[in-house]
């Protein structure tokens, strides 16, 4: 296989803000990570570990204060509108109907009302909202709400997309049903995924890659290839190739999350 | 009875049936107490009187209508373009918000007289005043509207490629409409004491200049007659924009019927 470029390549990367009483916060200092076409890549740590920054910055939202990111091998002239974006909240908006939410990105890119229409439609059973289309928001399930803003965000067509915990307000139980299902999704139509979660079980179930970030100033701490076989189903998570994996990320989290804990208590 | 048909009556039975108790202790204290009509008439009085002068308040009213009815729309137009220019501008609220407060502590029916000495005795400085006050609150409220949409839904619009013009019809003009609501019914109030201050200071029609003549008069069912069909106006003025929250807004409705 011939070398094809990264789809997300994030070079040095440090974002400088300035602080309350004058000085200034580092919420990133010099992170890198890659992301192949096709790739299911994740990130976990702890909250505050500048996640959010990071994505803010791929998705074109903030410019960094040093470094730079390549989509497809390139520094684009503007991030805006090239990547999708699906922050915490599902965001949807509770004066449209759950079809007219889920075609935003196709409306905001100039495509016509009946033939975004048509495309979200095809897509309407594979994300199990079959039904439900002409439901205001407010209507919707915790689970469905989520899977509506993650259609919304397929239907916008970008190639990679960031999500940024989109399980995390969710119960366990539906949890674990979305993630087996985001899979076959993924599995469908192999979008590039660059997901941000705080569940290291999360994070090892669903990628081929997890980097492990460190807080103030958040730093890439660790990389693991996630090398279990797909299609991964639930049975995966007992076995003990999961269990070493998800140990072996644990520990550097621990270990910040109890020197974080000594100098609260001390 | 269906559960609607039925909810619908245990909304509008008990409001009725407390102002017909209202009324009828009304009519009984001024029977028992022998009070006199220039006075305190009863209601059977105030309605008898009414349907007499019915003519001259259908007329009067019609004046008054028509002056609310555009110094309504006018006070929309100012008020939902003055939120508009401030949530576009920084710079822009910075510099009117203080006086769009401020503009509120002078006491509008007070400029009425010197409106009437720039544009006379036809409608004109009604108008003025009606939009005057009743502007603010639909400005306010549309500007706490504009303002409170989600930050990170701008955020994803922008991700969308979405522009400003776009970012505020998609997102915070209906972000606004609950609120602008809550504007409009508040200056569908203000408006009718509006329109009654500026016929006092200068008409020669009018539901407002005619509580005036009738004073002279001591003609205090007649008054009260009239006082009523105003409270009417504005009663009708706030349904219908209850009517037009209603259809604008049916997320909104449907999801606070859920709650109720």
């Amino acid at each position: 296989m011939t070398a094809a470029p990264d789809k997300l390549r994030v070079e040095g990367l440090s974002k400088r803000f300035p602080g309350a009483d004058g000085g200034a916060v580092d919420a990133l200092a010099g992170v890198d990570l890659r992301v192949a076409p096709g790739e299911f890549v994740s990130i976990v740590g702890p909250s505050g570990c500048g996640k959010s920054t990071l994505f803010n910055i791929v998705a074109g939202l903030t410019p960094p204060t040093g470094g730079r990111v390549l989509l497809d091998g390139e520094q684009p002239s503007a991030l805006l509108g090239r990547v999708g974006y699906m922050p915490q909240k599902d965001l949807l908006m509770p004066w449209r109907s759950v079809l007219d939410n889920v075609t935003l990105g196709l409306e905001m890119s100039g495509v016509g009302r009946r033939e975004a229409r048509a495309r979200a439609r095809a897509e309407l059973g594979r994300f199990g909202l079959e039904g439900f289309e002409r439901r205001w928001p407010d209507d919707l399930s915790g689970g469905m709400r989520q899977r509506a803003a993650l259609l919304r965000t397929f239907l916008a067509g970008r190639e990679l997309m960031l999500l940024d915990e989109p399980f995390g307000a969710l119960d366990a139980l539906t949890r674990q049903a979305l993630q087996e299902w985001l899979l076959d999704v993924w599995q469908g139509d192999r979008k590039t995924i660059l997901f941000v979660t705080h569940d290291v079980e999360e994070a090892v179930y669903l990628s081929d890659r997890v980097y492990v970030m460190s807080g103030r100033p958040g730093t890439v701490e660790l990389c693991v290839e996630i090398d279990l076989p797909r299609p991964r189903t639930f049975e995966l998570l007992g076995s003990p190739a999961f269990v070493a994996h998800v140990q072996r990320l644990l520990t550097p989290l621990h270990a910040a999350a109890r020197a974080q804990l000594e100098q609260v208590v001390s | 009875m269906t559960v609607r048909a039925r909810g619908v009556a245990g909304r509008v039975l008990p409001p009725l049936l407390f102002a017909l108790a209202v009324l009828a202790i009304w009519q009984l204290a001024v029977r028992a107490t022998g009070t006199e009509e220039s006075t305190l008439p009863a209601p059977t009085q105030v309605l008898s009187a009414g349907w007499e002068m019915r003519d001259l308040l259908v007329d009067n009213g019609w004046v008054t209508i028509k002056e609310i009815a555009i110094g309504y729309a006018a006070a929309i137009v100012l008020g939902v373009g003055l939120a508009v220019l401030l949530a576009s501008s920084l710079l822009a609220e910075r510099a009117m918000y203080p006086w769009l407060v401020v503009s509120q502590m002078v006491p509008i029916p007070a400029i009425a007289p010197i409106l009437v000495i720039w544009t006379g005795f036809d409608i004109r400085p009604k108008v003025i005043v009606i939009a005057l006050v009743s502007f603010f609150p639909i400005a306010v409220n549309t500007l706490d509207g504009i303002k409170s949409t989600e930050p990170e839904l701008l955020s994803l619009l922008r991700t969308l490629g979405a522009g400003r013009w776009r970012r505020f019809r998609v997102a915070q003009l209906p972000s606004a409409l609950p609120s602008l609501f809550t504007g409009l019914k508040i200056a569908a109030a203000l408006a009718v004491i509006g329109a009654v201050f500026a016929e006092w200071v200068g008409s020669d029609a009018g539901l407002g200049y005619l509580i005036l003549t009738l004073n002279n008069q001591v003609a205090t069912s007649e008054m009260f007659a009239t006082i009523a069909v105003l409270a009417l106006i504005g009663i009708a003025l706030f349904g219908l924009v209850r009517l037009a929250e209603r259809l604008l807004l049916p997320w909104h409705h449907a999801h606070r019927a859920e709650r109720a």
